[in-house]
């Protein structure tokens, strides 16, 4: 067993997972595949959103490969940051904004 | 001034120490299968070339620039240039032969004293397109080089350049402190004579590498992207962004080894194989010739020595159209280059 949780090496193995249940995991790349290709959104917006999710979800092998793809497709370090700063205001906010319950309920239990 | 591998007796200046490096434990040790076996598998061993259409000519090593990811190891330092004896033999065979594209790399080839003349010369021996891989920077770099605008455009050179950003700091980082706004002055010249604009039939194409140990992203949304930017920023235009693929050579090579991203770097190309990119690997179509005017079966294997077999000849002086036709192209690790993702090539993506 390995000492660690996370092992770099890990991420280029990500297609391994169909040696265990190959139909699925066809389903489940053919869909990922498809869903990062241009659309309505470019490619490039869409590693964005990718790179702040990753952030949310706090996937390191999704950091190491959204980094990567960002760059690629020509976004600069401050765009990657400014994303990074969205899926931490909704964090952040999504925590906050629940102070309006807390609120409501001090409110309702205090004379 | 930075120096080049070579005058530094850098350890990787050597092409046998960097194909250890590229056949290291990776390789033997570590499950990946070699290049030679991805043909195999895809029934395309041993490589072999289709109609020779691109001659590739190395004018030189010399270049005013010394650029972090140069596979060339180019540099001012750089003494070695083709003569006008060999330029001479390779206008013969461009008479001969017809090729569809010359193509002039270096260095930078405006430096070669004999630059202008060897230009004439193929377009009188009938050349049909001509490509100078200028870095942009050569044309403010001196006087005597400012008018090469207008030399491109009376011998209807197709100029291809490189910028790898539309911004200055990943291109400064890249190809040195200034480069960028070097290069936006030259661009504004290219565009001033006609390059690049709509209709005047003299085409300006920009060469994206990645500033980094990453791979290039989808090359139509990079070229739309550079497209709006230059144009919003700096009103500069141009026909069509090449993306390419940095290959662990030389200079990048010795930045992936020095940054520790070189393993992580060659599994990324190793798993990005695309068989589908065989079928365009520029080996099959070009031929590059080095300043001393010997073969091979691309730039790259150039940098690293391996030349086309002597049987086949290896020498401009030796040159046989059949002969050539029948070798086999000579593959190594560095090839996973050209066959990661999209595939990359001298003129882009190639799948």
């Amino acid at each position: 067993m390995e000492k660690t949780y996370y092992d770099p090496a890990d991420l280029g193995k990500f297609g391994n997972i169909a040696d265990f249940e190959p139909n699925l995991a066809k389903k489940f790349f053919d869909y990922y595949g498809e869903v990062f290709k241009a659309g309505a959104l470019t490619e490039r917006e869409k590693a964005l959103i990718a790179l702040a999710v990753s952030h949310t979800v706090q996937c390191p092998y999704c950091i190491d490969a959204y980094t990567q793809e960002t760059l690629g497709k020509g976004c600069s370090e401050a765009e990657m940051m400014e994303a990074v700063h969205v899926a931490s205001a909704i964090r952040g906010g999504a925590s906050l904004v629940h102070g309006v319950q807390m609120m409501n309920k001090a409110k309702k239990l205090s004379m | 001034m930075i120096k080049s591998l070579k005058a530094q007796a850098h350890t990787l200046s050597e092409t046998d120490a960097q194909l250890d490096l590229l056949n290291g434990p990776l390789f033997y040790d570590s499950g990946n299968s070699s290049f030679t076996a991805h043909l195999k598998e895809n029934n395309q061993f041993p490589l072999k070339p289709t109609n020779l259409e691109i001659f590739q000519i190395n004018l030189g090593y010399m270049c005013n620039q010394t650029c972090a990811h140069c596979h060339v190891d180019a540099g001012p330092d750089r003494k070695e240039i083709m003569t006008r004896d060999n330029m001479q033999i390779c206008v013969d065979l461009v008479r001969k032969h017809n090729f569809k594209t010359i193509d002039l790399t270096g260095g930078a080839p405006e430096m070669n004293p004999d630059f202008r003349w060897f230009v004439t010369e193929l377009k009188k021996a009938g050349a049909q397109e001509i490509i100078v891989r200028c870095n942009l920077t050569i044309i403010v770099a001196n006087k005597k080089y400012n008018d090469l605008p207008e030399f491109f455009k009376e011998h209807d050179v197709r100029v291809v350049s490189s910028l790898p950003y539309y911004k200055s700091e990943k291109t400064d980082k890249q190809r040195g402190n200034g480069v960028f706004d070097k290069s936006i002055k030259a661009l504004k010249m290219l565009n001033a004579v006609g390059y690049g604009k709509p209709g005047t039939g003299l085409i300006l194409d920009l060469v994206y590498n990645p500033a980094g140990a990453f791979l290039p992203g989808n090359q139509m949304e990079l070229e739309s992207d550079f497209k709006k930017e230059l144009s919003k920023s700096w009103d500069i235009e141009f026909n069509s962004l090449l993306a390419i693929t940095n290959l662990p050579i030389s200079r990048f090579l010795d930045y992936l080894v020095k940054s520790e991203n070189f393993v992580d770097y060659m599994v990324k190309l190793v798993n990005a194989f695309n068989p589908s990119a065989i079928d365009g690997l520029m080996c099959r179509n070009t031929i590059s010739i080095d300043w001393d005017g010997h073969m091979f079966d691309c730039d790259f294997n150039q940098m690293l020595d391996i030349k086309i077999p002597a049987a086949n000849g290896s020498h401009i002086s030796t040159f046989d159209i059949d002969k050539l036709s029948k070798r086999e192209i000579s593959v190594n690790q560095h090839c996973f280059g050209c066959t990661a993702g999209a595939g990359s090539s001298c003129q882009g993506t190639t799948a």
